[in-house]
């Protein structure tokens, strides 16, 4: 069973949320990452750059397969991990942690509650993940 | 698992770019059992197989083994293939797994049968490929014979692991190594012994991403994704098994039509200049003018960057020429590059 922190909230594709503050931290999930292999391009948006719950901000491209990147929430892009441009396997390595994507000023807060939480996301997870 | 041809094989055993540098560095095994084999025996087997095939099969020595197509008359590919000359009027084809229905009909429709005695031992046979700079000192271990005299493409018959095996010096990664043909019964068995018999050299399996990866970064074809019935062998790059000197075979008029005016279209190595992959079936631009298609694409691992074959109009087909690649409909820069993309490093003489 893939790794699902108790702290995080989760998407139905498979992204993160951690709230730090007033910003949100986005990332691709254990599970993911697994299903994907070895992720060898990820394409992120700039900063400034406006994303939108559930829809595609970014794409990530493994050696057999590329698949896209959705928002958790709305918002506005503060900062991105510009270390998966020369080092895209950090998120294998850790998914959680250094593998992390975006960090998000969210516009609309109620989003956060809408997101499914670890015991949700692991009951999606042994449902099958789709 | 992934179905492949009817059969179940893993994409990958620890991962793809992980399996992929254990070839490279040490040694892979790579069960390889869903290829089809064709025995053909008797005295008209050598006419058979001239008609049948692109490559001169009178130059084929016993023990040596031979890279050739089967063409249409229209010189669409039908498919890519091994042809060993076992004895001295007998022959064994190799064929890709998603052919041998297709195959076993062309071939037991298109000659004579005068003379030629065909049989399909596809599910008899077992293969299990060897690959990587340590195979030799792996296979050496196991085998009651010398191998490390079978030269590149040639075979013998001998022992591995006390199987009866048909050793092979050939591959389709770009290393050294060997392919063992195994009664299908012995393939598990020999399977193991390789695989406990090789732990100091690093031996580990390989799935079928990887070796993806490894004949990508060769440039080798792989049916259905750089060639296939629709595709001639000039423009594929493979007019090096095309011999119309040695007489006439199905698909030679058509094939010399296209040498005598060239290719339109070439398949060309590109190397893209970021990271983001282009992969089967993704066009091909110059400015904004589609002149091609992608066929097989990749991150290699070994060459660290993101690579691909490509049909491109003759005219754009240049080493160095810098064109485009549609991905998520934006035209991302790449350029044709020589091939291979990876130096190879098998067996010489």
């Amino acid at each position: 069973m893939s790794n699902v922190p108790g702290d995080l909230r989760y998407t139905r594709e498979h992204e993160w949320a951690k709230q730090e503050g007033a910003t949100v931290r986005v990332g691709i999930t254990a599970y993911a990452q697994e299903q994907l292999g070895d992720v060898v391009f990820v394409e992120l948006p700039k900063v400034g750059a406006k994303v939108t719950a559930h829809q595609a901000f970014g794409v990530v491209e493994s050696v057999k397969a590329v698949s896209d990147l959705f928002a958790p929430i709305s918002g506005q892009v503060t900062e991105v991990n510009a270390e998966l441009g020369q080092k895209p396997e950090t998120v294998n390595a850790d998914p959680y942690g250094k593998g992390w994507m975006l960090l998000v000023t969210p516009s609309d807060a109620k989003q956060w509650n809408e997101l499914l939480t670890a015991a949700q996301y692991e009951e999606f997870l042994a449902q099958g993940g789709h | 698992m992934v179905p492949f041809g009817g059969w179940e094989m893993p994409v990958q055993y620890r991962g793809i770019i992980e399996e992929h540098r254990t070839v490279r560095a040490a040694v892979g095994c790579f069960d390889v059992s869903h290829m089809g084999e064709f025995e053909v025996e008797g005295p008209g087997a050598l006419a058979a197989l001239q008609r049948l095939t692109t490559n001169d099969v009178a130059a084929l020595e016993i023990g040596q083994v031979q890279y050739s197509l089967l063409c249409r008359p229209d010189g669409g590919i039908v498919d890519d293939l091994t042809l060993y000359r076992l004895g001295p009027d007998r022959y064994l084809m190799v064929v890709n797994a998603s052919n041998i229905d297709k195959d076993w009909t062309h071939v037991t429709t298109a000659t004579p049968a005068e003379g030629a005695r065909w049989r399909n031992v596809s599910e008899a046979t077992g293969l299990i490929a060897v690959q990587g700079p340590k195979a030799e000192a792996l296979v050496s271990r196991l085998a009651e014979r010398d191998v490390m005299s079978i030269g590149y493409y040639r075979c013998v018959q001998g022992k591995v692991a006390g199987v009866g095996t048909l050793i092979s010096r050939t591959g389709y990664t770009g290393e050294d190594g060997f392919e063992l043909y195994v009664a299908a019964g012995d393939t598990e068995r020999l399977w193991n012994a390789l695989l406990d018999g090789g732990r100091a050299d690093g031996v580990a399996p390989i799935g079928l991403g990887a070796r993806d990866t490894l004949r990508l970064e060769m440039r080798y074809a792989l049916y259905g994704n750089d060639i296939d019935d629709t595709t001639n062998p000039l423009e594929a790059g493979l007019g090096w098994v095309v011999k119309p000197a040695k007489g006439d075979f199905l698909g030679r008029a058509a094939i010399e039509a296209v040498r005598a005016q060239g290719p339109a279209r070439k398949l060309v190595g590109l190397e893209m200049a970021d990271r983001s992959v282009a992969r089967h079936g993704y066009p091909v631009v110059k400015g904004d003018a589609p002149i091609g298609i992608v066929t097989s694409g990749t991150f290699g691992p070994s060459v660290e960057r993101s690579i691909a074959m490509a049909y491109v109009a003759a005219a754009h087909g240049a080493i160095g020429t810098e064109i485009g690649v549609e991905i998520r409909g934006q035209a991302k820069a790449a350029r044709v590059v020589k091939t291979p993309f990876h130096p190879s490093r098998v067996k010489k003489g």
